[in-house]
């Protein structure tokens, strides 16, 4: 099977610190992570080339040039090969643009049967740049799956997806495209012996594209082509501190109904 | 200090791996049963730590020793004990048959090691002879088709739990200055027995015993090196391989000083936390200063190693300073502690102890003093 797998760098969200002044967040010196969701997928995909031997795990990743050291990281996991998608016409795209941008890499690689991405980014938690790729590629998509298994003729796939209540478990036509989240596995760790190879096997180099190399114009691509503006990013103001309210369900709907009057919330 | 992209992940895998695997509840069960988990090994040899720089050939991963010595550090920093089982394989026991071994001993007895799949042991110490090993009084006796030895080893480290050990005997070889040969031995041959594994005071989960030897017979292929030479292999051995030693102690003095520091901003005398008052903070400035330049030392000297130049000096030296300043540091943490440090339920009271052996085991910081000053005596006219 050939196998894609999205990977986004990202910063890491638990190191980011908030400037108490500007209230903007502090960018620099914030240390950089494969987005988590992301090597959820990557783990999904070594799980199949164990079932499937032969079976060859492919990294995608739209970045910058540094992106690719990350990509070392799912190399030394066990994935196969990497390709970085970096271009100056690529930066500052929205969801639309980065599927499109995306998409066209995996038309590139071609015969691609399965791709996974992540459920979402840790830095934009828009979780639509996975169902965007399915429907350019014109496969099927199926969101947030935490289940994930092969038919053994490699033709169709049985995921259990999550739902708010519960979860739903579908039987999908291959080629298609997953979402993971991470309830899906643990991730293995790296190796030496994989980060040696992926530093040291020149089949194992990251090969880098650029918008013509995927065959887009650069009129599709980038912040320009981009119709989503962000017109503002900000820190919400923290909450002031909760209060529990004790008792019976009975006094405390009678304590709490009470308080929001007296707020003129309720009348 | 300047890490390659290679060198960053390496780091960062021993750091994941340490944190998941050596949690608190892990190490305290080898504390107390002095069993270190199979399981954990096991995973150990999986990525790669028992052949870090082992080249492939051999099963081994072809890093290099600042990656070496980055998971020392990095396993050391949880804990000492589990670093122990890295070092071994890559370096003491490892390390002479990778230098000397023949091709057929290497794929028989190197690989399994480095697989995880065999334990090997280094036998060189006796109870007469330590820092002097030349002075040792096992003998191995030519018999025709075999060596027969006899004798007794003494602080071999994983004794108890090794396939093989690697025995260093005098042999009378007609040359009085090349007289003691190496030898691989099955810990199950006939006459190799096991003394009691050591009460320790600190690096417990790895047993330490005696080696006795009675006529045991050691087929000729099991020689490992030129007859005679034996002593130049260990030594030969010794010499970089404190490095990991070295590393060991970055690791333990690292892991000192971020307990101490998160200690001295919690803990408030006074009315205020202690590292609010000069005795406490100017003590954590010298820990991290002493820390910063082992740390620059052995990172500089794995570096020589890498690029093959000779450093038998600078690896002495740093492990003679990473192991003094690490004692220091340990020690100044559990002052910072307080009387906290000096019970079992807090971590600085196991570094304390752990960190004792890195000044005596693999040369003690009085043999490093003379391997330092006879590169410099001897060396120059």
């Amino acid at each position: 099977m050939k196998i894609v797998v999205t990977a986004k760098r990202v910063p890491d969200t638990t190191e980011v610190k908030t400037d108490p002044v500007t209230g903007t967040l502090i960018r620099k010196g914030v240390p950089h992570i494969i987005n988590p969701d992301d090597v959820h997928a990557c783990e999904a995909a070594l799980q199949i080339k164990e079932q499937f031997p032969g079976t060859e795990v492919n990294i995608m990743t739209m970045g910058q040039a540094d992106a690719g050291i990350k990509q070392h990281e799912l190399l030394g996991m066990g994935a196969d090969h990497a390709y970085l998608l970096n271009d100056r016409f690529f930066g500052g795209a929205d969801t639309l643009v980065c599927s499109r941008t995306l998409a066209a890499g995996i038309k590139k690689l071609g015969d691609v049967d399965l791709v996974l991405c992540g459920h979402q980014a840790i830095d934009g938690d828009t979780a639509q740049v996975g169902p965007e790729i399915a429907r350019r590629l014109g496969i099927p998509s199926v969101s947030c799956i935490c289940g994930l298994q092969i038919s053994d003729d490699g033709k169709t796939a049985t995921v259990t997806r999550m739902l708010d209540d519960g979860t739903e478990t579908l039987e999908v036509p291959l080629p298609a495209l997953f979402t993971v989240s991470k309830e899906i596995n643990e991730p293995r760790y790296m190796t030496i012996y994989n980060l040696v190879d992926s530093f040291s096997d020149p089949a194992k180099e990251v090969t880098i594209w650029n918008h013509e190399d995927i065959g887009l114009d650069q009129s599709v691509l980038g912040l320009k082509a981009s119709p989503t503006q962000v017109v503002k990013t900000f820190t919400p103001a923290p909450k002031g501190a909760g209060e529990m309210i004790e008792g019976t369900p009975e006094e405390a709907a009678a304590a709490l109904t009470a308080k929001l009057v007296e707020k003129h919330l309720i009348k | 200090m300047q890490l390659t992209d290679q060198q960053q992940l390496i780091q960062k895998l021993a750091r994941q791996f340490a944190e998941k695997e050596l949690t608190n509840d892990v190490l305290d069960e080898t504390e107390a049963t002095a069993v270190f988990p199979k399981e954990i090994q096991d995973k150990m040899a999986a990525v790669g730590f028992f052949g870090i720089k082992t080249p492939r050939q051999w099963g081994g991963a072809g890093a290099d020793c600042v990656s070496y010595s980055l998971v020392m550090q990095e396993i050391a920093y949880r804990s000492a004990v589990a670093s122990l089982y890295v070092s071994s394989p890559n370096s003491l026991s490892g390390g002479p048959l990778l230098t000397h071994g023949t091709k057929e001993q290497k794929e028989k007895y190197l690989r399994p090691v480095v697989e995880g799949k065999k334990i090997l042991a280094f036998g060189l110490t006796e109870p007469g002879a330590g820092s002097d090993a030349g002075g040792m009084s096992t003998t191995a006796v030519d018999e025709g088709d075999y060596f027969v030895l006899n004798g007794r080893k003494t602080f071999i480290t994983m004794a108890p739990l090794a396939d093989w050990t690697i025995i260093f005997a005098k042999h009378d070889t007609g040359d009085k200055r090349h007289n003691i040969t190496a030898f691989i031995v099955d810990m199950k041959a006939e006459g190799v027995s096991c003394g009691k594994p050591e009460n320790k005071m600190g690096i417990i989960g790895c047993a330490t015993s005696d080696i006795i030897l009675e006529n045991v017979k050691v087929p000729k292929d099991d020689v490992l090196g030129k007859p005679g030479h034996g002593l130049a292999i260990a030594l030969g051995t010794l010499d970089v391989g404190r490095i990991g030693v070295a590393s060991q102690a970055l690791g333990v003095a690292r892991r000192a000083l971020d307990e101490a520091v998160a200690y001295a901003k919690e803990r408030k005398e006074f009315g205020k936390p202690i590292a609010a008052f000069q005795g406490i903070s100017f003590t954590i400035a010298e820990m991290a200063t002493k820390l910063h330049a082992a740390e620059l030392l052995v990172w500089d000297t794995c570096t020589l190693i890498d690029k093959k130049e000779r450093c038998s000096d600078k690896a002495a030296m740093s492990k003679y300073l990473a192991t003094e300043y690490c004692n220091w540091i340990v020690d100044r943490a559990v002052q910072i502690f307080g009387g906290y440090g000096y019970m079992k339920d807090y971590i600085v009271e196991r570094l304390y102890r752990d960190a004792r052996v890195f000044s005596l085991y693999e040369g003690t910081t009085e043999v490093q003093k003379i391997v330092i000053s006879n590169s410099l005596l001897r060396s120059r006219k």
